[in-house]
């Protein structure tokens, strides 16, 4: 009856987007779900420094000259991303396709009928914590790996060229796979749907991709936005064809930024 | 107030809803009865912005719902009791749609007494009865103080005493002065809340009323006479341009005639009469004869 907003409240862009970034902010700690898949994240990059890292350690003297000199410490360290982005991105297909299984989109939307702000700030809310989250773990695995890393087998230090750039870019390569994760649900709607599309593209394809004749691989797969995008938290490129770092991460962003812009476009005219 | 012109929905060829124009207005509760998949729902989620007309407008306080900065102060709605989140507490469901809104954390407090769930704020809402899942979405609908209230269905599957509190509650509610726009299928329910009625059949508009209006249209002029001669009775009737239903146990239903001319003309014409009476109509008699032709799913009648 008597609205309780002080007038200069009403119309401020910025006040509603901290409305909105505090509701989905609240809503992302208060099940269980979110808190348990990113724990889980940081256990399986730190966790996965540790496996690999002792492995080709006691297996170092095993390997040829040729394993031996193709060896990425950097990389070896961080491998455990390739297991969190699956994480990771059923998490942000999770954020979007939860709320449209319950139905409880409709009450969001009833308090915020900014579709188009909602589902922005909703990705940024969670690639802000899941940027923070992955960024610290590749940190940690970073240094579990320097200190496993002993006796013969090289190790890198951060001073090292690119890779300070490769830690780093686990964070950003997880945070973009989090918000193609959210634009996946959003596009989808449903969690099988959008968990399917998801593994799709980060799974199916490269698998696809890799049965290929040698040409068509080495001109297909590098293109793909998983293997694009994990060339940032690479220091020596896998395959001569692979893209560079900076080029590989803009690939992927621009897969991402073209998913969004689908979901922004479609949901001006789609029923909730 | 709500405000609907020319509302219309169609999903493929099928409207759901087609040519819908009302006014909400404040100070009464507002029934928007209809049989299931009459539109409904449809009408409610247009109203909130949810789903799209395929033409035409409807307005809440003269805006389009999607040009509203800070919704849940001008409109609260109970659309689906079981649209939460089954992880997420009460306390934690019903601060997010808050915060949303800018609406401060003792509010909310504030709703969950009102409502009476403070008891259970902490617990998982997947866990709750429908009863406590139904008071959970009220509690939503009041969260901005708004002066409009949409509620879809809202006894459904409740006891009696949650029944009771619904209806008290949309009386209070309008009785404030506010707007309380009520669906329901529950006939005996409406005649019990609301004093405007909206009737609505496959998608098309069938009576905007008040509700003492609509039962006395529909008793009008029909009267139930006993009579020693019933067929002569009849007869005359009928020269008079009455409608006549002959009952098995003798009684004449005279549709078209009040009492007033009946007991009239059986003066006249010498006619021992044992009983005339007005017809009493209830809603559910009125709102059958509005919907007869507008049934979606209708049963077979056991004869």
């Amino acid at each position: 009856m008597n609205p309780t907003l002080p007038a200069e409240r009403r119309h401020s862009m910025p006040t509603r987007l901290r409305a909105t970034a505090r509701s989905e902010w609240v809503k992302l700690w208060s099940v269980r779900s979110a808190p348990t898949v990113l724990a889980a994240t940081a256990l399986v990059i730190v966790a996965g420094a540790f496996v690999l890292c002792s492995g080709y350690r006691s297996g170092w003297a095993s390997m040829s000259a040729s394993e031996q000199a193709a060896f990425d410490p950097t990389f070896t360290s961080l491998r455990g991303i390739e297991l969190a982005q699956m994480l990771i991105g059923a998490l942000g297909v999770l954020a979007v396709t939860s709320e449209h299984g319950t139905g409880l989109i409709r009450a969001t939307l009833a308090a915020t009928p900014q579709r188009a702000q909602l589902l922005t700030v909703k990705g940024l809310v969670l690639g802000a914590v899941v940027w923070a989250l992955s960024t610290a773990s590749s940190f940690a695995a970073f240094t579990a790996g320097r200190h496993l890393l002993t006796g013969p087998v090289p190790h890198a230090s951060l001073d090292d060229p690119g890779v300070l750039r490769a830690v780093l870019g686990g964070g950003l390569y997880l945070t973009l796979i989090a918000l193609f994760g959210t634009a996946l649900g959003a596009l989808t709607r449903s969690t099988p749907l959008g968990l399917t599309t998801l593994f799709g593209v980060l799974l199916v394809l490269p698998l696809t991709a890799g049965l290929l004749p040698g040409d068509l691989t080495d001109t297909i797969l590098p293109y793909l936005p998983g293997e694009a995008g994990s060339q940032i938290w690479h220091v020596k490129p896998p395959s001569p064809h692979s893209l560079t770092p900076w080029h590989g991460l803009s690939l992927l962003t621009l897969y991402v930024a073209a998913s969004a812009a689908a979901v922004l476009t479609l949901h001006r005219k789609r029923d909730a | 107030m709500i405000e609907a012109q020319g509302l219309t929905k169609r999903y493929g060829r099928k409207a759901a809803v087609s040519g819908l124009d009302f006014r909400v207005e404040p100070g009464r509760v507002t029934g928007f009865l209809g049989p299931n998949g009459a539109g409904k729902s449809t009408t409610m989620r247009m109203i909130l912005g949810l789903d799209l007309p395929t033409s035409g407008t409807v307005t809440v306080n003269g805006r389009r719902y999607q040009g509203t900065v800070w919704p849940l102060h001008q409109i609260g709605a109970l659309l689906d009791a079981r649209a939460v989140h089954p992880g997420r507490s009460a306390y934690n469901h019903l601060h997010s749609l808050a915060a949303a809104n800018g609406i401060p954390r003792s509010r909310v407090e504030a709703v969950l007494d009102q409502v009476g769930l403070t008891p259970v704020a902490r617990k998982r809402a997947g866990g709750f009865s429908l009863g406590m899942a139904q008071r959970l979405g009220i509690a939503g609908a009041l969260l901005g103080d708004p002066g409009i209230l949409l509620f879809d269905e809202p006894v459904n599957g409740l006891d009696p005493d949650g029944i009771l509190w619904i209806r008290t509650l949309m009386r209070s509610l309008a009785a404030e002065g506010r707007t309380v726009l009520v669906s329901s299928h529950l006939m005996s329910e409406m005649a019990l809340t609301a004093d405007h009625l909206l009737v609505i059949g496959q998608g098309r508009l069938l009576a905007d009323t008040p509700l003492n209006e609509l039962i006395a249209r529909d008793a009008a002029n029909r009267v139930e006479v006993r009579a020693v001669d019933h067929h002569r009775l009849a007869d005359d009737l009928r020269t008079l341009g009455g409608d006549i239903t002959l009952k098995p146990d003798g009684t004449l239903l005279v549709t078209g005639l009040d009492s007033a001319s009946v007991g009239e003309l059986a003066a006249a014409r010498g006619h021992v009469l044992h009983q005339l009476r007005d017809v009493t109509s209830s809603l559910e008699d009125a709102y059958f004869r509005l919907t007869e032709n507008s049934v979606v799913y209708r049963t077979p009648v056991p004869a």
